[in-house]
């Protein structure tokens, strides 16, 4: 196991962003022909997708296509009952449990804030993987934390409570606990669903700033625009199995669309970035603009 | 501030302090930061304060208690005892007679409180603890049935009531297994295995004559009544073992806190985390009802007493098991010596825990209308 070679390693925490070095072969993460689901109602049978190193890779799919289950097995919160999750280039249930988790971060859908934690406390809580009985609190931890907080602009915020914040400002909360295991894989499972427009976007803002900072970021997402516009590359999941990869502009197509969701829509230019735009068509509408249309 | 080396600087700051290349993380309250070679400890300076006044409180407590009895005895002949100063009449009557008892109520109240306290965060609940979940009445079964049948010694009764308690907690334990183990379903199988048994032991008693009745009964309110230095060494030994894993278990435990998932995603084996934490749990609680029958509501108050001192988010070790160990010993001294007939130690908690239970149901009603 001391093969692994990973810039995570190592007490460096302070300072510098966590850097995922790339592997050989492009991907420190991927699944290999895994069976993935809970006791005995399989969701994905020999699924194979690689998350590529220093992207930001969007997960998207219909409710229950295996989207956060994929998640959960690449963050090792599930076991394949068949096949593997390669992380590091060994398979990910071999390592110790502290072991991934400092190199492979989790935002979970929901989370618990106890109650009465304030904000520095609860993104301190973050060092758990690096810390140990007599080594509670260093000076790398201090540093890491307070930088996960410059990171997401919460420093003000740290003597606040958790429990008086916005919907908005606690999941940045949440994400610079994350930050502050300081891994060079972040995993977000629908790190936006339960916020208004404007936090969604100022969200999807900050895992780009945080990808330009070289993290490789994995998030499930519902909302195909901001998966399209934010993403660097995209996986397209029904029922368990992979429908398309690549880069959003490659192939999100309204055939896909239609493939995948079920939905009949135009796909045009984001007027804004110039990223494919999913524009739903409705019930007995015919398409009004002959651009980009098929179904 | 001329700090000592090794203590940090900043101690007992509570902004950000901005000075030449350092700055720190303000956590809304004053911590104290102490980095020394290998060790690097951060202490919430609130919670230090409130466990260094219960520590007093306990030490004058139970000096008092020392004090008491049909024999009065001044502070001073009590300290003077205690270092060896005493022989003869004060001397016996301190060390020999009184200590053991004052030893048990202090130990096994740490201990309940720190049992309390792993099965309240672990399950998320503020209303779980071990005899919640079935085992005082699975441990008084076990003791009935050692009374009814053997007429047992003290050491044959501890016996039957440890093997009936965790007897209890495992089958309540497998009963809620569902892909692990969640808090709530654990509470509900255990009061429902708790009422299950209720009804045996009432009929147990029925069966019995009227001697082991009464010798059931006063067990089962447990009581530290003639309580011998013997059984108080061998349990306050366990029980310093159990409490030191404990200790060791705090930073896991209170990472699950977070959820499964955030913990899990931290590093944390959350359910073998999880059992650990019942099994540390129940091994206090069994140790102290071996030795003094069922002390019902230390474990369930102790734990939210002292998260209301200390404010902590989240339930922390060191101030339930110091206020388990001032309420054991306070409801010792009123069993004892405030009571018009001298009580067993169980009957004065429970009346503490019902008063609690009838609070927090007014409390969480007026928060939830």
């Amino acid at each position: 196991m001391s093969t692994h070679t990973s810039a995570v390693d190592g007490p460096s925490a302070a300072g510098d962003a966590p850097k995922s070095t790339p592997s050989p072969s492009g991907s420190r993460l991927h699944v290999e022909s895994a069976t993935i689901g809970y006791d005995k109602r399989v969701i994905s049978r020999e699924l194979s997708v690689a998350i590529p190193d220093e992207s930001f890779t969007v997960i998207v799919g219909p409710n229950a296509c295996g989207k956060s289950t994929l998640l959960r097995g690449l963050s090792r919160l599930l076991k394949p009952s068949a096949g593997q999750v390669v992380l590091d280039g060994a398979d990910i249930s071999s390592f110790k449990t502290k072991e991934v988790a400092r190199r492979v971060g989790l935002l979970p859908q929901t989370s618990i804030a106890p109650d009465g934690i304030s904000v520095g406390d609860l993104v301190a809580r973050g060092r758990y993987p690096h810390q140990g009985f007599i080594r509670q609190w260093t000076e790398a931890d201090e540093q890491a934390v307070l930088r996960a907080m410059d990171q997401t602009s919460v420093t003000d915020l740290s003597h606040r409570l958790v429990d008086e914040l916005s919907g908005g400002q606690r999941q940045r909360v949440w994400v610079a606990m994350v930050l502050a295991q300081h891994t060079g894989i972040m995993l977000l499972d629908e790190p936006t669903t339960f916020l208004d427009i404007t936090h969604q976007i100022e969200l999807m803002e900050l895992f780009t700033d945080l990808h330009h900072a070289g993290h490789t970021l994995v998030a499930v997402l519902h909302d195909l625009n901001h998966a399209a516009r934010y993403a660097t590359h995209l996986i397209a999941m029904k029922d368990g199995h992979v429908v398309a990869e690549g880069p959003p502009a490659e192939i999100v197509t309204a055939d896909l669309v239609h493939e995948v969701f079920g939905l009949r829509c135009l796909v045009v230019p984001d007027p804004v970035a110039g990223t494919p735009s999913v524009v739903p068509l409705g019930r007995e509408r015919p398409p009004a603009a002959p651009t980009t249309e098929t179904t | 501030m001329s700090a000592p080396s090794g203590l940090d600087p900043h101690a007992g700051s509570s902004r950000t302090v901005w000075s030449p290349g350092t700055r720190r993380v303000d956590f809304g309250r004053r911590v104290l930061v102490l980095r020394r070679r290998r060790v690097a400890v951060r202490l919430d300076w609130r919670s230090v304060t409130v466990c260094s006044v219960l520590a007093l409180a306990v030490a004058c407590l139970a000096v008092l208690a020392l004090m008491t009895g049909s024999y009065q005895l001044s502070p001073g002949q009590v300290v003077s005892a205690l270092t060896g100063g005493e022989t003869g009449l004060v001397h016996d009557i301190v060390v020999e007679w009184r200590l053991p008892r004052v030893l048990a109520a202090l130990v096994f109240g740490a201990a309940l409180g720190v049992s309390g306290a792993a099965f309240q965060s672990t399950m998320r609940n503020p209303l779980a603890d071990p005899y919640i979940i079935g085992f005082s009445q699975g441990s008084y079964t076990g003791a009935l049935i050692v009374i009814l049948l053997v007429n047992g010694t003290y050491w044959q009764l501890a016996g039957g009531a440890l093997i009936g308690g965790i007897a209890t907690s495992v089958a309540v334990y497998v009963l809620a297994y569902r892909r692990g183990v969640q808090g709530f379903r654990l509470i509900v199988v255990g009061i429902g295995i708790s009422a299950m048994l209720s009804s045996l032991n009432t009929w147990l008693i029925l069966r019995a004559d009227l001697d082991q009745a009464m010798a059931a009964a006063t067990w089962g309110a447990g009581s530290l009544n003639g309580i011998s230095s013997a059984q108080v060494a061998f349990g306050a030994a366990c029980i310093a073992v159990l409490l030191l894993l404990a200790a060791m278990s705090s930073r896991p435990m209170r990472q699950l806190e977070l959820g499964d998932d955030a913990a899990a995603a931290q590093g944390v084996r959350v359910s073998a985390t999880r059992l650990w934490l019942i099994v540390l749990g129940v091994a206090l609680t069994a140790t102290v009802t071996a030795a003094s029958g069922p002390i019902a509501f230390i474990s369930l108050l102790a734990p939210q007493i002292g998260r209301r001192l200390t404010r902590t988010a989240g339930i922390t070790l060191a101030p339930a098991a110091l206020v388990g160990a001032l309420l054991c010993l306070a409801a010792d001294y009123l069993a004892q010596h405030v009571a018009p007939t001298p009580l067993p130690v169980g009957i004065i908690t429970v009346m503490l825990g019902g008063g609690y239970l009838g609070w927090l149901l007014i409390t969480e009603a007026r928060r939830r209308p």
